[in-house]
């Protein structure tokens, strides 16, 4: 048996490690001071796919991320640890998606790739944190949907098997393929890089990239491995109406920054003794417990 | 989310040596490999950039994966069950993502399933994975006993075993015995031809690193009756055979993750590797330059681990209302520590490009004759590499103790508890010192350097090269430690007494390091303004050091010798 899988990934600004000049004066994300990088939730669905493809030999992961050009870079972070290749969807029209937008968008790329069996991605992205377009492809492609996964256990007879992390526990659940499943962060860290893998597909890349090089193009024409997919729009037949901010219902009125300032201060060495006494006196005034 | 390779600006200093061109257009054979391997460099700019891309990868791991189990691997170690080494938790995580990541083989060719990088960079992901986790660094690190079956093994055996190694299977040398640690020519483990040819061992070994590896290289007595080295052959034992197991594991001081293993041979089946006979003399020497040259990435991991860590506790740590940095005599260690680490690094990258150069002439020579002149470049490049090993080994090995040490003296009394990092830093870098040699040993391997004049044949080449005029002075300097290093070598070697020699060898080696290391970090800082601080730092102290070592010869009648010697 082998798998189609799409791995849904998003390029997101570092989110992790905010300095001072993460937000712009006027409360948009200052994207040139935050690097770009692959959503880890989106890392913890790849590892999943991989390690799905090595117990279904045969299988194929293909990463599909919607942005820019520049996104192509996700495609290639996968590609290094284990995808098969990619497609970048890429149009003006859908500048400005939200949720909703974001899944239409994907949606109609998906049922352009057609033949899949899982599509499978991170619960929420870094920058948003809505955990809202992997079920709305799900609800859309009107397909089952698993969140919260934490493992693939794996897939018989058309049936797969996914242990999910939930707030009391974890459960184990089983449906019917094709569905789409959100993986936690909480599930296995994505292998690291590989080094052929890194050096074979370094210069792969979506047409846009290497509009400008002609050289660039004559290398990847000679090797159909280096191509990356960039669809449009028009490519995945999507309906303009229902793309990027006419297809957004939600509209941004205003961004605040919220700077929480701690009151009480107090520093605590490492050792049992302090960390006790402060456990302690935390569940005294009912902060924690 | 850190990442040892990008927040090492020294790193790509050295990666970026000029010598590199010539290197990787040797190693690549004007990338034939181009168009028949798709991970295959097209031109140099090509191979570099993947160079460095894959040590960001060995960078990321380093500083997201080793460093963080580093201390859980130091707690709970290896164990043995039924025979066989259990890893730690953390060392099974570490050995999953270098093999997932594909860095095993590093320097073995593509044909056999290798990266083919040439020594350099794969120096520099041991120096990287050194400065996470010293202990793991053997554990990965002994994939360069592969080199030693690619220049030795039939091709049955190159074939047979190095895709294994690059696949991820780990390797071991078993060479000491309880009875044979330096002095190897007393190795007992008894080596047996059946009648129908099949070799196999009996005996015993001790200490060995990794002695539970899937691929072991052996050194054993072929020769009945004989007593010394050249009655020994060298064997590969391929664990999936069976006849070896592990009896004991040490209780060790420091690299408590690798695994340190007694082992029991009854009637393991090997292989013999190259002839009979020359087990020691030829494959055991050159499997120790090899492996001294890990030693050296392994010291300065170790000593750029120090430093850093040296480095922010000084700068966090407030006493009498400032940060105890702003403290002369604090800043000073801290400085000398960072002069050292940048001195060992220089020399390890030096050493290690010599060792590119003639390696890749050796392998070039199997494919075709070298013309003259690669032979006399081959030549020249065997003798500094044979020079600089044990120098290399010696001085960074001494460098990262004293570094570790002054991490626990910058960190006082909290340094001595187990809650900081430095305290397994100052016991793991302990060994350094000791394995592959210790460095009494790697003096009687440099000393002749000293006495033919290869160390002063390249200083005094390295004289000659213009240095930008800021720089004058500390060339200056550098002539003139010259001249007492050279006056000191006239008179020891004057006395005419090889007791005598080898009595003083320690000092006038360590008299060649420091001008060495100096001339290093000035060409260093010819392409690198940053690093003019070591420099001089470094200077000023190998100053001292020569000048030290130059008054105690000066001033030692070769008489006195007895007040040191034992009945």
């Amino acid at each position: 048996m082998s798998l189609n899988i799409i791995v849904l990934a998003k390029q997101v600004p570092d989110t992790r490690n905010v300095g001072k000049d993460a937000m712009k004066a006027d409360g948009t994300i200052n994207r040139a001071a935050l690097p770009a990088i692959f959503n880890p939730e989106d890392l913890n669905a790849l590892e999943q796919a991989l390690k799905l493809k090595e117990m279904y030999p045969g299988s194929k992961v293909t990463v599909l991320t919607m942005g820019p050009a520049r996104a192509a870079e996700i495609v290639r972070e996968g590609m290094y640890r284990g995808a098969d290749g990619g497609i970048v969807l890429s149009d003006r029209a859908f500048a400005g998606s939200d949720t909703l937008a974001t899944s239409y968008a994907l949606s109609a790329a998906v049922r352009k790739i057609g033949d899949y069996d899982i599509i499978i991605g991170g619960r929420q992205a870094i920058d948003g944190d809505t955990a809202q377009v992997g079920p709305q492809i799900a609800e859309k492609l009107g397909i089952p949907q698993i969140t919260y996964a934490e493992e693939i256990m794996g897939v018989d007879n058309g049936v797969i098997t996914v242990k999910r992390r939930i707030e009391s526990g974890v459960e184990t659940v089983k449906a019917a393929l094709p569905l789409v499943v959100t993986v936690n962060g909480s599930a296995d860290a994505c292998r690291p890089r590989n080094a052929k893998a890194l050096q074979k597909f370094k210069y792969a890349a979506v047409p846009s990239e290497v509009a400008a090089d002609e050289a660039k193009q004559a290398f990847i024409a000679k090797r159909p491995y280096l191509n990356i997919g960039e669809w449009s729009a028009a490519s995945v037949d999507a309906d303009l109406a229902q793309c990027g901010l006419a297809g957004s219902p939600t509209k941004v009125k205003q961004i605040e920054n919220v700077v929480f300032t701690a009151k009480d201060a107090r520093r605590i060495e490492n050792t049992d003794e302090q960390l006790e006494t402060l456990i302690k006196e935390l569940i005294a005034n009912h902060t924690i417990g | 989310m850190a990442n040892f390779y990008t927040d090492n600006a020294s790193l790509k200093l050295h990666l970026n040596h000029p010598m590199m061109r010539k290197i990787v257009e040797l190693k690549e054979r004007n990338f034939a490999d181009a168009d028949k391997y798709d991970y295959a460099p097209q031109n140099f700019e090509d191979a570099m950039d993947s160079y460095d891309k894959v040590l960001e990868v060995v960078g990321e791991l380093a500083g997201d994966v080793f460093a963080e189990n580093a201390a859980d691997v130091d707690i709970q170690g290896p164990h043995v069950e039924n025979g066989h080494v259990v890893y730690a938790d953390g060392t099974k995580k570490n050995l999953d993502a270098t093999r997932k990541a594909g860095l095993s083989g590093m320097a073995m060719p593509r044909r056999l399933g290798g990266l083919n990088f040439p020594i350099t960079p794969y120096i520099m992901a041991a120096d990287i994975v050194s400065r996470a986790d010293a202990g793991f660094e053997n554990l990965w690190g002994l994939q360069d006993c592969a080199e030693t079956i690619y220049e030795f093994a039939s091709p049955e055996q190159i074939e047979k075993y190095i895709p294994r190694v690059c696949a991820g299977e780990t390797m071991s040398m078993d060479l000491t015995e309880p009875d044979a640690g330096s002095d190897l020519q007393s190795v007992m483990l008894k080596a047996t031809q059946k009648e129908d040819g099949q070799w196999v061992l009996n005996g015993v070994k001790r200490f060995i690193t990794n002695g539970d590896s899937d691929i072991h290289l052996v050194l054993a007595r072929s020769e009945e009756g004989t007593k010394d080295g050249r009655g020994l052959s060298m064997f590969i034992y391929d664990k999936r055979n069976g006849g070896v197991t592990v009896r004991r594991i040490e209780n060790k001081m420091g690299i408590k993750g690798s695994p340190t293993c007694e082992l029991v041979y009854k009637d393991a089946p090997v292989e013999l590797v190259g002839s009979r006979r020359l087990g020691l003399i030829k494959y055991v020497m050159a499997l120790m330059n090899g492996a001294r040259l890990g030693i050296a990435a392994q010291s300065v991991g170790l000593s750029e681990a120090a430093y850093r860590e040296a480095l922010d506790y000084a700068k966090d740590r407030r006493q009498f209302g400032k940060a105890i940095i702003d403290f002369p005599a604090v800043a000073e260690i801290l400085s000398l520590m960072k002069a050292k680490l940048d001195a060992s690094r220089a020399l390890l990258y030096a050493c290690s490009r010599y060792v590119d150069m003639y390696k890749v002439y050796d392998d070039i020579a199997k494919e075709r004759p070298l013309t003259l002149d690669e032979k006399k470049e081959a030549k020249h490049f065997s003798r500094l590499a044979d020079a600089f090993t044990p120098l290399a080994k010696g001085m960074t090995s001494e460098f990262c103790n004293q570094n570790t040490y002054d991490c626990i003296q910058i960190h006082g009394g909290s340094g001595f508890m187990k809650d900081y990092r430095c305290e397994r830093l100052y016991r793991d870098a302990r060994i350094t010192s000791i394995y592959e040699g210790t460095t009494q040993l790697q003096v009687v391997a440099a000393i002749r350097h000293v006495t033919t004049g290869t160390y002063l044949n390249t200083i005094r080449e390295w004289e000659g090269e213009e240095v930008a005029p800021a720089y004058e002075d500390v060339k200056n300097t550098l002539v003139y430690m010259t001249q007492q290093y050279a006056a000191s070598v006239e008179s020891v070697t004057g006395v005419k007494d090889p007791t005598y020699i080898d009595f003083m060898a320690r000092r006038m080696v360590e008299m060649a390091g420091h001008i060495i290391m100096g001339y290093l970090l000035l060409q260093d800082t010819q392409r690198d303004a940053s690093v003019e601080r070591s420099l001089r730092v470094y200077v000023k102290y190998g100053q001292a050091e020569v000048a030290k070592h130059a008054d105690f010869i000066a001033n030692f009648r070769p008489d006195q010798i007895k007040d040191y010697l034992f009945e």
